[in-house]
C-alpha cells in the first residue's frame, strides 16, 4: 500500500519553504505568451458591437455598410431583432477585420435601430427601487428578538454598505480562435480549461451552420493567464462569436474585450447594503443580530451575504432583498458575498464594541466561542495585535492625535471553505532521468506551476529545477476549474499521488539492484538510496536507466478512491489594518496592514504569501476608491475605464505584512488561498478609520467626500 | 480612431499653414496624451493631425528680456527639473512634479498641459462638453463629485485640468500665440472661458493659432502649490492651489491665490488675495484667506465636500508659501 502522506516537516527540502515562480522569469522578460500576446499566420482581428442604451429593444439591424469598409471579413449575430438588451455594453455582434483598425472602422459602420426602455440603475436608496425589487432570502435563528429586548442590553444599529466593484483583470477576457478543418484551438485568457471546451462546442451545436461539434475537437491553451478573480469560467458570447468568425473566415481570429468593455460587461462585485442591529450584554457577550440587507448584481440576483458573519451561534434574523438593475452583470469575486457580508458584520460588531466601551479585541475573542473556530481565531488575534502593536496604537473611538491628523487601528476576521477540486495528475519518468506532471489545470495566479513542480520535486528527492510541469492543455487529465481557492489543494494531492505511484514503481525496479525491498528505499537528494543504510545508493540517473526502455506513467487522482485526505477545506484568518485620516480633506492613507492566514499545509509560503499581499491591495483599492459610477438620467457608467474607476499605486498600499501560520495546522492538509484574505480588509480599514475619528464613515469606498460627511455629522472635524 | 493625414512641419510658419480656421478639422499633437485617447475615443475626429516634433523654435528654455521663456514643446520633466524654475518659481515645479507619472511627465508637453480638454466623464462619454440632455444639462443633479464649486452658474459645469496653469497664472504668466496674421500675449489667466455652446472650446484661441512660448515675469516672490488628491498614483487632483506672496519683510505686501480643478478655469480669488495683503502669515490668517477664497462657492448636489478641500488647499499652499508649512 503506497504511503501518500505529506512528509514530516523534518524530511521537506522544498514544501513550505519560499521559492520563485518557476514562470517569473519569462513573465518578467515578456516571453510568457498570453493569450493577447498570440498572433497566428493570416490572424484576422473581432471586435464587438454593444448596447449604447442600458435598457432596450433591438428593431433592427443592418450591417450593410459595415461589409463594405476596408478590410471587413465577416460578421455574426450575438442578439438578434427584437432582442431585450439589460444594460449598456450588452453584446449584439461581433466582426471579423484584417486589422483592429478595420474592426473598429466596420464596428462604427454598424447600424442599429433600438426601442428605448425604462432604465434603473442606481440601487443605494432603496426607497427608490419600487418594482424592481425582490425579496431573496430570509433566516431565523433562536429568539433575537427577546435578544435584543433583555434587560441589561446594549444595541447599536447602523447602516452599512460596499459599492458595486468591478474585477479589472489586467489581461482582458477574451481568445484566439483557430478552426481548421475538425480542430477548433482556443488561446484563451480562462480560469477553467478543462470546461470551456465543452462549453464552445455545445453552443457551437445549436446553430446549424457550425455542423457538429464534439467537445474532444476542442483543444483550450491557456499556458498561462493575467487574471480572473472568478470572472472568467465560461466560453462567453465573445468566446463562441471569435470562433465563429473562425468558421466563416476560415483564418485565425483574435477578439480580446477593450478596457471599457470589460468594465462595462465582462465581471462585477455585487453591491451591499444594510441596516444592522446588534446586541451584547453588558459583559460583551453578543446577544442578538439583525440585518435588513439590498444588493444589486445587475439584472440578475447573486445571491444573499452569508450574515451573520463568521459570529454565526448568536440569535439572529436576516432579511435579504434583490434590485434588479440595468448594469453589467456581477460574476463570482474573490470570496463571493464574503467581503461585503465582512463590512455589514464586523463593522456593526466594532460599534457595538464602542458603545460597550470594549476595545474591539477583547470583545471579539470574547465572542469568539459564536464562531466555527475559537482557537485558530484567538491565536491570530493575538499574532496580528502584535505584528500591529494594537496595545501601543489602539485608543477610544476618534481620542488621539494632534493637528489634522487621525491615526487608528481595526480588524476583521473571515473564513472561508476551499475544498480541493477533483484533479487528474500523470507523473512520468523517463529512463533518461527526466520526471515531468502534467495536468489539465491553470495557473489562474496562485503560482500554481511551481506549487505542482514543488509536491513532484519534493516526492521524488529532486531539486525543483530538474522537474518539468505541464498545465494549460485541455487534452491534459482533467483537472478542477480554479475557483473558490479550489486548486491547490486538488493539484497538490494528485500531484502527491502520481510522483509516490510513480517513484514506488522506480523502487521496484532498483530494488534488487540495491538488495533490499522497494520499501525499504527513499528518494532523496537526486539519489534513490536504502533508508537505514544512505550510503547504499543510486544516483536519480542511475536509477532511472534501469528502466531501460520502459518510461514509467503513473496517474494520481484527487479525490482518491481509497478515501485518503491530503488536503481539506475551512480556514480562518484575521486582519487588522492601521490609518492615518487627514481630517480636513478626508483623505486616508494606509500606514501598516497585517493579514494573519491559516491554510492548513503550506507547500509555497513565497507564492503563498504573494497571494495574501495582492488580497490586501485589491481589499485597499475597495475599501478607499474603487466604484462603478452609474448616470442615473442616462444610465450610462461614467467610469469605464482605470481614470476614474481607481485603483492603488504602488505609492498607496503602505506597509503590509503577511503571517501564514506554517507548520500549525500542517496535519489538516493543503488549503486554498485565493479567496480567504480578500474578504477582511474593507471591514478592517473601516474599523481603523472609525478608530482614527469617533465616527462611521457608513459605506466603503471611503472617499474623502463620505468621510468628511461623517466628520460634519459628528460635528465638525475631530 | 478615425483616420487622417499627418503633418511634420519643421517651423512654425510651416506648421501654421496646415492649421483651419474650423474647430475640429486639424488637431495640433506634442505629446499626445490627451490628443491620443480624445482621437480613440472618437471625441476628436480631425481630418489633419500636425505634429510638432520636429519643430525646433518650440523648445527650450531661456532667459528673454525681463521674462523666462518656455518653449510650447518643452515637457512637463524637463520644466520639473529646472533649477531656474525650481529656485525662482516653485508653485510651477511643484505643480510639475504633481503630475505623478513619468511616462506622462516625460511625453507631456507644457503648452499640452495648458490647453488639455477638461476630464469631465460626461463630455469623456460622448455626451458633449456641456453634457445635456433634451436641453438640459445633466450634471447639476448627475455625477458631480468632480466638478465646478465656482464659475458653475453653466451651462459649463467642467473643471479645467490643467495642472500648471494655477501656478502661471498666479506667477501672471502670459503665452505667446501666433497665426498667419501676426501675433499676440495672452495673459494665461485670460486664456480660459467658459463656452455657452456645445461647439464652441474653453479656450480664447482661434483655431488656426499656435501657442509657441509661454512667458514668466521675473519674480523675487516666495511660491507654492498644494494639491489635495485621493492617490499617490496618476491621479488628477481634488482641488489644488496656488500661492504667490510679494513679502515686504514679514508682511504680504501683495499676494497672488488661484485655484485648479474648481472652475471651468483657474480660478484666481480676489477675496483671499485681500485677506492676505498687509497681514503676516500665520495658521489663522492662512485659513482666513482659504475661507476667502471659496466664500463665493456654490457647491452642486455632490460637491460640497470641494469647497472644503478648495480652502484647505489654499491654507496648506499659503503656509507654503511663507515657509511655515
Amino acid at each position: 500500500m503506497p504511503n501518500f502522506d505529506w512528509p514530516a516537516k523534518e524530511d521537506r527540502s522544498l514544501i513550505s519553504t519560499r521559492i520563485n515562480r518557476l514562470d517569473g522569469p519569462m513573465k518578467v522578460r515578456g516571453t510568457a505568451k498570453y493569450s493577447y500576446d498570440r498572433n497566428l499566420e493570416g490572424m484576422l482581428y473581432g471586435m464587438l458591437v454593444t448596447s449604447p442604451h442600458p435598457h432596450a429593444r433591438i428593431t433592427k439591424i443592418d450591417t450593410s455598410a459595415a461589409e463594405k469598409v476596408n478590410g471587413f471579413r465577416g460578421a455574426v449575430l450575438i442578439n438578434d431583432v427584437g432582442a431585450e438588451l439589460q444594460w449598456t455594453g450588452q453584446e449584439i455582434l461581433a466582426v471579423a477585420a484584417d486589422t483592429e483598425e478595420h474592426a473598429r472602422d466596420a464596428v462604427a459602420a454598424v447600424k442599429i435601430d433600438y426601442e428605448v426602455l425604462p432604465h434603473f440603475v442606481k440601487e443605494e436608496d432603496v426607497t427608490k427601487a419600487g418594482n424592481y425589487v425582490t425579496p431573496a432570502d430570509e433566516k431565523l435563528e433562536g429568539e433575537p428578538d427577546a435578544a435584543f429586548s433583555a434587560a441589561d442590553t446594549v444595541t447599536h444599529e447602523g447602516y452599512y454598505g460596499c459599492a458595486t466593484i468591478n474585477h479589472c483583470c489586467l489581461e482582458p477576457h477574451g481568445q484566439v480562435v483557430d478552426w481548421k478543418g475538425d480542430e477548433i484551438t482556443v488561446y484563451a485568457s480562462t480560469q477553467a480549461v478543462g470546461r470551456i471546451g465543452a462549453d464552445l462546442a455545445k453552443n457551437l451545436s445549436t446553430d446549424p451552420a457550425m455542423g457538429q461539434v464534439s467537445p474532444s475537437n476542442v483543444v483550450i491553451l491557456t499556458p498561462v493567464m493575467g487574471g480572473g478573480f472568478g470572472a472568467k469560467f465560461a466560453i462567453d458570447t465573445w468566446g463562441i462569436a471569435c470562433a465563429k468568425l473562425s468558421k466563416q473566415t476560415g483564418r485565425p481570429v483574435k477578439l480580446m474585450l477593450e478596457r471599457e468593455e470589460e468594465q462595462l460587461m465582462a465581471g462585477a462585485r455585487p453591491s451591499f447594503y444594510g441596516n444592522i442591529k446588534a446586541a451584547a450584554k453588558k459583559d460583551g457577550t453578543l446577544t442578538g443580530y439583525q440585518s435588513e440587507t439590498w444588493s444589486t448584481g445587475g439584472p440578475s440576483p447573486r445571491g444573499a451575504p452569508p450574515l451573520p458573519y463568521v459570529f454565526d451561534k448568536e440569535a439572529y434574523k436576516t432579511r435579504h432583498i434583490n434590485i434588479a438593475t440595468h448594469t453589467g452583470p456581477s460574476r463570482a469575486w474573490r470570496a463571493p458575498n464574503h467581503p461585503q457580508a465582512a463590512v455589514l458584520t464586523m463593522c456593526a460588531l466594532t460599534d457595538l464594541a464602542a458603545k460597550l466601551e470594549m476595545d474591539p479585541v477583547s470583545f471579539f475573542k470574547k465572542n469568539l466561542g459564536l464562531t466555527a473556530r475559537p482557537e485558530v481565531y484567538s491565536a491570530q488575534i493575538d499574532k496580528a495585535a502584535e505584528l500591529i502593536d494594537w496595545k501601543g496604537k489602539f485608543h477610544k473611538p476618534g481620542e488621539n492625535g494632534s493637528g489634522y491628523t487621525r491615526r487608528g487601528v481595526g480588524l476583521s476576521i473571515h473564513t472561508w471553505g476551499g475544498r480541493p477540486h477533483d484533479s487528474q495528475c500523470r507523473v512520468t519518468i523517463e529512463p533518461d532521468g527526466k520526471v515531468a506532471a502534467t495536468l489539465g489545470s491553470q495557473d489562474l495566479g496562485p503560482g500554481l506551476r511551481t506549487v505542482v513542480g514543488i509536491v513532484l520535486a519534493e516526492t521524488m528527492g529532486l531539486p525543483l529545477s530538474q522537474v518539468t510541469v505541464n498545465i494549460g492543455d485541455s487534452r491534459y487529465p482533467p483537472s478542477g476549474a480554479s475557483g473558490g481557492s479550489t486548486s491547490t489543494g486538488g493539484v497538490s494531492s494528485s500531484t502527491r499521488r502520481g510522483a509516490v505511484l510513480a517513484l514506488d514503481e522506480l523502487k521496484g525496479v532498483v530494488a534488487a539492484d540495491l538488495g533490499v525491498a522497494a520499501e525499504e528505499l527513499e528518494a532523496k537528494d537526486g539519489t534513490i538510496r536504502v533508508k537505514a543504510n544512505p550510503s547504499k545508493s543510486l544516483s536519480w540517473s542511475e536509477a532511472c536507466r534501469k528502466l531501460g526502455s520502459k518510461t514509467i506513467s503513473q496517474l494520481g487522482e484527487q479525490p482518491m478512491r481509497d478515501g485518503g485526505k491530503l488536503a481539506d477545506q475551512g480556514v480562518g484568518g484575521v486582519q487588522m489594518a492601521d490609518v492615518s485620516v487627514d481630517i480636513e480633506t478626508g483623505i486616508v492613507k494606509i500606514n501598516k496592514m497585517v493579514a494573519v492566514q491559516d491554510i492548513g499545509l503550506v507547500i509555497n509560503l513565497k507564492t503563498a504569501e504573494s497571494q495574501v499581499y495582492g488580497a490586501l491591495i485589491m481589499g485597499i483599492c475597495w475599501a478607499l476608491w474603487e466604484e462603478r459610477v452609474y448616470d442615473e438620467v442616462t444610465g450610462q457608467m461614467l467610469n469605464p475605464d482605470m481614470e476614474f474607476y481607481k485603483l492603488a499605486g504602488i505609492g498607496d498600499i503602505g506597509e503590509l505584512v503577511v503571517h501564514m501560520d506554517t507548520y500549525t495546522y500542517d496535519d489538516r492538509g493543503v488549503i486554498g488561498l485565493g479567496e480567504p484574505p480578500a474578504v477582511s480588509p474593507g471591514a478592517a480599514i473601516s474599523n481603523a478609520v472609525f478608530n482614527a475619528l469617533g465616527v462611521r464613515v457608513p459605506v466603503v469606498p471611503m472617499t474623502p467626500d463620505k468621510v468628511l460627511a461623517a466628520l460634519e455629522k459628528k460635528g465638525g472635524m475631530a | 480612431m478615425q483616420a487622417f493625414q499627418y503633418a511634420s512641419p519643421t517651423t512654425v510658419q510651416e506648421a501654421l499653414d496646415h492649421l483651419s480656421s474650423t474647430w475640429g478639422e486639424v488637431d495640433v499633437l506634442a505629446g499626445g496624451t490627451d490628443l491620443l485617447s480624445l482621437m480613440k475615443e472618437r471625441i476628436h475626429t480631425p481630418n489633419k493631425v500636425v505634429g510638432l516634433r520636429g519643430i525646433k523654435e518650440l523648445r527650450g528654455i531661456s532667459k528673454s528680456g525681463n521674462n523666462l521663456r518656455i518653449g510650447a514643446t518643452v515637457t512637463v520633466q524637463e520644466l520639473a527639473d529646472n533649477s531656474q524654475i525650481q529656485k525662482q518659481y516653485p508653485a510651477l515645479a511643484q505643480a510639475a512634479a504633481g503630475i505623478h507619472s513619468p511616462q506622462m511627465r516625460s511625453m507631456g508637453t507644457v503648452a499640452g498641459d495648458l490647453l488639455q480638454r477638461p476630464r469631465c466623464w460626461y463630455f469623456r462619454r460622448g455626451m458633449g462638453l456641456l453634457a445635456k440632455s433634451d436641453g438640459k444639462s445633466l450634471i447639476p443633479t448627475g455625477e458631480n463629485r468632480y466638478h465646478a464649486i465656482l464659475g458653475n452658474k453653466g451651462p459649463a459645469y467642467f473643471v479645467n485640468a490643467s495642472s500648471l496653469a494655477p501656478a502661471l497664472v498666479a506667477l501672471g504668466a502670459k503665452v505667446k500665440v501666433v497665426s498667419k496674421s501676426g501675433s499676440r500675449e495672452v495673459e494665461i489667466e485670460k486664456l480660459y472661458r467658459a463656452p455657452a455652446g456645445d461647439s464652441e472650446r474653453e479656450l480664447d484661441l482661434k483655431p488656426d493659432e499656435l501657442v509657441t512660448e509661454i512667458l514668466i515675469p521675473a519674480s523675487g516672490a516666495r511660491s507654492a502649490t498644494y494639491e489635495v488628491r485621493e492617490r499617490q498614483l496618476l491621479d488628477w487632483p481634488l482641488t489644488t492651489a496656488s500661492v504667490v506672496l510679494e513679502m515686504s519683510g514679514n508682511t504680504v505686501k501683495s499676494a497672488r491665490v488661484v485655484m485648479g480643478h474648481v472652475a471651468p478655469m483657474p480660478w484666481r480669488s480676489s477675496q483671499a488675495e485681500q485677506a492676505l495683503a498687509g497681514k503676516t502669515v500665520s495658521e489663522d490668517v492662512a485659513m482666513a484667506a482659504g475661507k476667502a477664497a471659496v466664500a463665493a462657492a456654490t457647491p452642486l448636489s455632490q460637491n460640497k465636500y470641494k469647497v472644503q478641500l478648495a480652502s484647505v488647499a489654499v491654507k496648506r499652499a499659503v503656509l507654503a508659501a511663507a515657509g511655515r508649512a
